[in-house]
C-alpha cells in the first residue's frame, strides 16, 4: 500500500486516465487522521468522505484506489487500538468482492449500470447521503431549549396565603437532633470557644431575620457546625427563647418537611 | 365579551405550560360551547397579530398552541442557564432522521441505511426524550419493534405535521 502523496507511480486510473499525482487535497496528515477517525459514523460515512474528498464521481468509483485508502484508514484505527467495529471489516470485504468481480472478464456489450458490481454500493452510499443531509436539516430546524423557549406565566393562586402549620415541639427537637448528628460527623474540629451568651445569640438571630429581604429562614440556617456542640446548643436555646417571647414564629410547610423561622412583624 | 374571551385564552396558554389544542381551549368554556366554537380560531389569530411586534410569539405545533420566545432572542436567553443547549451527536440525528422520514421503521432497517449497528443508548435517549415510540411489530421473523416519531418530537422542532419536515433530497444526489 502506498503512502498518500509520496508515491510517484500510477496511483489510480480515474475515468480511464492514469493519475500520477494524487490531488493536493487528498493528502491527510497522520495527525488529522487520528482526530477525524472517531468522527465517522460507520463505513458508509467513511467511504462517502473519501469519495467527496477527492471529488470522485460516485457513479464511477475507482474501487482499487478507494479500497486502498479505506483499508489504510481501518488499519490506522487498529493501530490506535480503537474499537474496530465489525461493520468496517464487512465493508472492506465488500469492496474486495466488488473489485474481484470487476476483474472477471465480461462481454463488453453488457457492461451497463445494471451489471456494474458497484451498483449496490452506490445505491447504499446515495441512500445514506440522503439521511445524512436530512439529519443536518433536522439539526437546523429551530427547536426548543436552543432557539425557542416556552413562554409561561405562573398562576398565582390563594394557596400561598394559607398560614403554614405550626410545628410541635417533638419535631423541633428532632430537627435539632439532626443538627447534633451532623455535628458529630464534624467532631474532629476541636475548637476552643469562649462561653457563648444566649442573649447575644438571640440578638444575632433577630438581626438576621429582620435585616434581610427574605421572610423565611430555614431552621438550619442558624446553626454553625464549626461552633461545636456548645455553639449549636446556644443557637437552639436562643431560638426557643425567641419563640417563647413571641418574637419569632417557627413553622413547617408539611409533615416531615423543612422547618422555617420567621420574625414576628408588628402590624 | 370577546375581549375577555381573548384574555382568558391568552392566560390559559401562558398558565398551561404545555401546548393547548383547540379542544383543550374549548373545554375552558364548557358552558357556552356554541358561541365559542366559531370564535376560537379568530381569537388565536388576533392574539398572534398582537404579539407580532413582541419578543414572544404564539405558534401552532402538533399538540396545539403555545407561546414561546422568538428564536432571534435565543443568544441572550441561553445565558440565563449555566448549561449550554444540548448538542446532539450525528449518530443520534441520523437515527432520528431515518425514523422521521421512513417511519414506521425497524432497528434493522436503520442499521441497513446507516451501515452501522444502532446503539441502544441512542434509541433509549430518543425514547426518554419522548421523540420516538414503538408503534407495533413488523410481521417478519423475530417480530422486530417498529419505531415512529411522536407529537412531542414535532412540538420540540416547531412542526405541526411530518409533512413540514425539510424535504428529503432526491435519490440521485451528487456526492
Amino acid at each position: 500500500m502506498s503512502e498518500a502523496g509520496t508515491n510517484q507511480t500510477i496511483n489510480a486510473i480515474v475515468a480511464g486516465e492514469p493519475y500520477l499525482e494524487l490531488p493536493d487535497n487528498l493528502y491527510i496528515p497522520p495527525d488529522a487522521l487520528e482526530v477525524c477517525l472517531e468522527e465517522f459514523e460507520g463505513p458508509l460515512d467513511l467511504l462517502t468522505y473519501l469519495i467527496k474528498q477527492q471529488n470522485l464521481n460516485i457513479l464511477d468509483i475507482p474501487i482499487r484506489m478507494i479500497t486502498e485508502q479505506y483499508v489504510e484508514y481501518i488499519e490506522k484505527m487498529d493501530q490506535l487500538r480503537m474499537e474496530l467495529a465489525a461493520e468496517y471489516l464487512v465493508m472492506a470485504a465488500m469492496l474486495a468482492e466488488i473489485k474481484s468481480s470487476m476483474l472477471l472478464p465480461k462481454q463488453a456489450s453488457i457492461l451497463d449500470a445494471e451489471d456494474d458490481p458497484r451498483a449496490e454500493l452506490v445505491r447504499r452510499l446515495q441512500e445514506y447521503e440522503r439521511f445524512k443531509l436530512a439529519a443536518e436539516d433536522i439539526d437546523e430546524l429551530p427547536r426548543l431549549q436552543r432557539d425557542n423557549y416556552v413562554a409561561s406565566a405562573d398562576l398565582i393562586s390563594d394557596v400561598s396565603d394559607k398560614p403554614l402549620a405550626t410545628v410541635d415541639l417533638e419535631l423541633l427537637v428532632g430537627a435539632f437532633k439532626g443538627v447534633l448528628q451532623r455535628l458529630d460527623m464534624n467532631s474532629h474540629h476541636k475548637i476552643q470557644r469562649d462561653e457563648l451568651s444566649i442573649r447575644d445569640r438571640m440578638a444575632a438571630i433577630m438581626q438576621t431575620l429582620t435585616s434581610s429581604s427574605d421572610l423565611l429562614f430555614s431552621f438550619d440556617t442558624f446553626f454553625v457546625l464549626s461552633e461545636g456542640r456548645q455553639g449549636v446548643v446556644v443557637s437552639f436555646m436562643a431560638i426557643l427563647e425567641l419563640a417563647k417571647e413571641e418574637l419569632i414564629i417557627i413553622m413547617q410547610s408539611s409533615p416531615l418537611g423543612g422547618i422555617w423561622v420567621k420574625a414576628v412583624v408588628d402590624e | 365579551m370577546n375581549k375577555e374571551l381573548k384574555c382568558i385564552v391568552e392566560a390559559a396558554l401562558f398558565a398551561a405550560n404545555k401546548p393547548l389544542s383547540l379542544t383543550d381551549i374549548k373545554r375552558l368554556f364548557a358552558g357556552d360551547e356554541q358561541a365559542v366554537e366559531l370564535d376560537l380560531v379568530s381569537v388565536i389569530n388576533e392574539l398572534q397579530n398582537e404579539y407580532a411586534s413582541k419578543s414572544i410569539e404564539l405558534i401552532e405545533t402538533a399538540s396545539g398552541y403555545r407561546f414561546q420566545v422568538k428564536a432571534k432572542y435565543s443568544p441572550w436567553m441561553a445565558r440565563l442557564w449555566q448549561e449550554k443547549p444540548v448538542k446532539y451527536s450525528r449518530a443520534l440525528l441520523e437515527t432520528l432522521a431515518i425514523i422521521a422520514y421512513q417511519q414506521p421503521v425497524t432497528r434493522g432497517e436503520i442499521e441497513e441505511l446507516r451501515g452501522v449497528a444502532v446503539s441502544s443508548l441512542i434509541i433509549r435517549t430518543l425514547q426518554e426524550r419522548d421523540w420516538i415510540r414503538v408503534s407495533g411489530q413488523k410481521e417478519v421473523p423475530g417480530r422486530p419493534a417498529l419505531y415512529k416519531t411522536t407529537n412531542a418530537f414535532l412540538d420540540y422542532f416547531n412542526l405541526c405535521t411530518l409533512e413540514q419536515l425539510p424535504s428529503l433530497s432526491s435519490l440521485k444526489v451528487d456526492l
